[in-house]
């Protein structure tokens, strides 16, 4: 099949590779620009780990094709913090034991920064709605709601 | 201070919520081929021919393998990992292998079985390419519903597709029967669920001349590598496999699939890597299964509601294989009757084989299934009896003046079923106060309900576990353990073990697990086992390389070992702080060659490692109550509250106890109120999306209360620590089943079958109304 070039923005760099009009945002992000924090849950839209910020709002970038994507600016979780440099949700995270296997925890966390972002001071009704189109297999939720409402803490303070 | 029982944040997080975790699908060898399966659309049918030409054909791809490609180069798995022990022989146990195929050889036995492999430069070229793969099926009837009569025969060697059969007498249930004054009947089902874990499977294999390392998600490596290399014919020694970062497990990858068999074949005749991630379709139903059972139950009891005998027939739909029929079919019988008192119990279990996919030893194995029954049981006894279902409960409870209670049978590794555990009445008490029992009964609001399950849990179950400890060139102390956790924590709860031992801090011991390259034995991270059992061997370990380190520290300063202490990096003179050398200098010393300071018979070296065998199993145990609102015109069911109350002895992190508790909670709640693998009278799997297979969500998630009980530390391991991961989806569905029977009353509606969606409930409340 055809390959065409795709140039967008990535955690604020441009970023350009081939690939072949079909191929997802997600699978573009994984694989040419290997940014493998996204992750592939189910790939049909439910389970939100591969959620990715385009142009500020949240996505799932298994539904996205990266040719949708091309001229936006996409964030990724490798655009929030690094391990030299965790953003605050990354260590409330850790610190109110928020994840267990790790492999919700990108797209939550790029969820729970958009949440934030929009809703400085949490609300756990609110949140409950507002996260729930990321499924977590291991917590049952309450302890992620108890690190985004840290994060909320050591961000405003 | 001690480390052990420390509310620490969990060393292991920081590259997982960074996004710089390495999962199967994350590691990048140059070259790698990816595969795409073609799998069979029918529930059971003959391959009249498979034709290739196209696919093989088609842009990028490298090959394509089929059964008959493989034939006589890939054996077929035949898994008789829970052969009956010694001691399980009251039992009668009649257990036949599960044979798991590789790649079908002329007939299919279930939908999502692999056809074919096609490999290809990337995933979507094998994708498109498996399209291509023609293949000719005779349809064939199928086996689905296990209680039919004559069902064709799944496999051969499964006389009437009956894979293993136990049963149980303990005390005289028939003559109770006989004499009791009131009896009942009930059918219970558990549904067919799966435990979805956030990351499907995964493998990725690649050959460097005559060996080849496998990484795959899962959670019994040795297994892994010894099933592929019995399966490929060749020395385990040329097969390692190691687990990377690994995204929940919950019991679904603690079986060896035809996948990581078949990728390694590949990787092998290739000589390139090649991996294969599955898709979330593929993954629904092409992954193990769990629970499915179906319970025919009587139980006999007096007018104040004590039960004096239960009779349980049941049967456990296997799909093409029970890989682990003790573990998920035994279990129901060792831990059916729960905290309670019941002196006659006789149980028949039957795993039977059907063309679905396999079932798989899920979060609680057994444990839920037979926890639903019990405990509905004993609120269909209240309600028979009009008596308040706490006071039943009450009545049943076993005394702590009667433990250490036996069960007057064989746990499933042969010894005798015996409670270490004490204080359920407490814990019960406990539960109505917390949830504000009292009050409801007194002023409860209409179609609000409160309703009560119970657990008891042996943990911590062999057949043994390895722990290795070694002081390296930094002075650091390295724990590998045969336990490789996927979420568990087990990276910090090891550490802060070790760090005891060792008078250090968590993070400056290392742990590394799930390499088969470390150590030559080691089992794996399932059955509510690894603190237990890594943590004892670990312990265990430590103790013996702290001997090893005195010793030779003791050579150097000239010094009697038992004269010396090691805290800190150091190791010291009792009473003389200043006076010592560091763990750097004893592992110099340790090292082979003229510069070695070894005491006299000592072989170099700072490694040490030790195999734990449990003498048997700890119970741990827990009460859980749910709140509900019911809408009786809708049937839809609002779950308040969950309140859960648990003994698992001494806790190592009670953050990463918590942790455990609500996951496991949520993971029953979501089988009590939403999940369903549903397969159609045709044996067509209906829930292959997350769309149909429903998780619960953070929009679901009830209020949450829970309790540790702080007891006895276990007498049975040394750590003094019980299980605890697979408590929490137990007690769940027969909490929230009863709390929707408590709202509906005065109507007396029976709800014996999961999940309690609204029509299941609807239909409970108009046949009651009838």
């Amino acid at each position: 099949m055809n390959e065409v070039e795709v140039t967008l923005q990535v955690n604020g760099e441009q970023r350009s590779a081939r690939c072949e009009p079909r191929v997802t945002l997600a699978d573009f992000l994984r694989g040419p620009l290997g940014l493998t924090g996204t992750h592939l849950g189910c790939e049909h839209g439910v389970c939100g780990a591969c959620t990715v910020l385009i142009d500020g709002a949240s996505a799932r970038s298994c539904l996205t094709l990266a040719v949708q994507a091309a001229g936006h600016e996409v964030t990724t979780i490798e655009g929030l913090g690094t391990p030299e440099n965790p953003h605050p949700l990354m260590r409330a995270f850790s610190e109110m034991h928020g994840l267990q296997c790790g492999f919700c925890t990108p797209g939550f966390i790029v969820s729970a920064y958009e949440y934030l972002r929009d809703n400085p001071r949490p609300d756990r009704e609110a949140m409950r709605r507002d996260l729930s189109g990321n499924i977590c297999r291991c917590t049952g939720y309450v302890k992620i709601f108890a690190a985004v409402e840290r994060a909320a803490e050591l961000m405003s303070g | 201070m001690t480390w052990v029982g420390q509310r620490v944040a969990r060393k292991e997080d920081l590259p997982l919520v960074t996004g710089t975790g390495m999962y199967v699908s994350d590691i990048d060898l140059p070259g790698t081929l990816e595969v795409a399966f073609v799998r069979s659309p029918h529930a059971h049918a003959r391959i009249t021919h498979i034709d290739t030409a196209e696919a093989r054909a088609a842009e990028g791809v490298v090959a394509v393998f089929t059964g008959p490609d493989i034939r006589g180069r890939v054996r077929p798995m035949v898994l008789d990992q829970e052969a009956a022990p010694p001691g399980l022989e009251t039992a009668e146990p009649e257990i036949h292998p599960a044979t798991i195929e590789i790649l079908a050889d002329g007939e299919v036995r279930h939908v999502g079985q692999a056809v074919a492999a096609v490999v290809a430069g990337s995933r979507y070229h094998a994708e498109d390419a498996a399209e291509l793969v023609r293949v000719g099926y005779d349809e064939l009837p199928a086996a689905v519903d296990p209680e039919a009569q004559n069902n064709p025969i799944v496999f051969d060697n499964v006389p009437h597709n009956v894979q293993a059969r136990y049963r149980i007498r303990a005390g005289d249930a028939d003559a109770a029967f006989a004499s009791a004054p009131h009896r009942l009947s009930m059918t219970v089902r558990s549904q067919r669920v799966t435990a979805a874990p956030m990351e499907t499977r995964g493998v990725l294999a690649s050959t460097v001349g005559e060996e080849t390392n496998v990484w795959s998600s899962t959670q019994i490596p040795w297994w892994v590598r010894n099933a592929i290399a019995g399966s490929l014919g060749i020395p385990q020694r040329l097969v390692r496999v190691q687990i990377p970062h690994m995204g929940g497990g919950f019991g679904l990858k603690v079986n060896v699939y035809p996948e990581e068999v078949l990728v390694t074949f590949i990787s092998r005749v290739l000589k390139r890597p090649v991996r294969w991630v599955e898709d979330r379709v593929e993954h629904l139903i092409a992954s193990g299964h769990a629970r499915d059972q179906l319970h025919h139950v009587e139980a006999a009891f007096e007018a104040d509601g004590r039960i004096s005998a239960v009779r349980d027939r049941f049967v456990l739909d296997s799909g093409v294989a029970c890989p682990y029929p003790l573990s998920s079919a035994y279990n129901v019988a060792s831990h059916f009757r729960s905290m309670y008192a019941i002196p006659n119990f006789a149980i028949d279990g039957e795993c039977v084989l059907t063309h679905k996919m396999f079932n798989l030893p899920y979060r609680g194995a057994g444990r839920p299934e037979a926890a639903f029954v019990m405990d509905r049981v004993m609120n269909a006894v209240a309600q028979a009896l009009d008596l308040d279902p706490a006071d039943v409960i009450r009545r049943n409870l076993i005394p702590d003046e009667a433990q250490p209670w036996s069960m007057r049978m064989p746990y499933r590794d042969g010894h005798e079923v015996v409670y270490d555990a004490r204080g359920f009445p407490a814990a019960f008490e406990r539960l109505l106060e917390l949830i504000g029992y009292q009050e409801h009964r007194r002023a409860g609001k209409p179609n609000r309900g409160i309703g009560f399950g119970s657990y008891v849990e042996g943990t911590g179950v062999g057949p043994f576990e390895s722990g290795q400890l070694q002081l390296d060139s930094e002075g650091r102390v390295v724990v590998y353990s045969g336990c490789a956790p996927h979420g568990q924590g087990l990276e910090t709860t090891m550490s802060q073990v070790v760090a005891d031992a060792f008078g250090i801090t968590p993070e400056a011991v290392v742990f590394k697990a799930g390499d088969t390259a470390l150590m030559p034995f080691g089992a794996g991270t399932f059955a509510s086992r690894s603190a237990v059992t890594a943590g004892a061997a670990a312990i265990e370990a430590s103790n013996r390389l702290l001997r090893r380190i005195k010793a030779i520290a003791g050579e150097i300063m000239e010094m009697a070992p038992e004269d010396l202490e090691v805290a800190e990096g150091m190791v010291r003179a009792r009473g003389v702080p200043t006076r010592g050398v560091t763990l750097k200098d004893v592992f110099r010393a340790s090292s082979p060659g003229p510069g070695a300071r070894l005491p006299d018979g000592f072989g170099a070296g700072t490694i040490e490692t030790f195999y734990w065998v449990p003498p048997t199993v700890t119970w741990g145990f827990g009460v859980v109550g749910a709140v509900v609102e019911v809408d009786r015109e809708t049937g839809v069911v609002k779950l308040e509250k969950l309140v859960m109350l648990h003994d698992c002895g001494r806790v190592i992190n009670p953050l990463i106890v918590e942790g455990q508790v609500e996951g496991g909670l949520m993971q029953g709640v979501g089988a009590t109120l939403y999940e369903h693998v549903v397969y159609d009278a045709a044996g067509q799997p209906r829930a292959t999306t997350f769309l149909d297979y429903l998780l619960p969500t953070s929009a679901e998630v009830p209020e949450i209360v829970q309790e540790s009980l702080e007891g006895p530390p276990s007498e049975r391991n040394p750590l003094g620590v019980k299980g605890v991961g697979e408590s929490g989806p137990i007690a769940p569905p027969a909490a929230i089943a009863n709390a929707i029977v408590d709202a509906l009353r005065p109507l007396r509606v029976q709800l014996n079958e999961l999940p309690l969606s609204p029509p299941v409930v609807l239909a409970a409340i108009e046949l009651a109304r009838a």
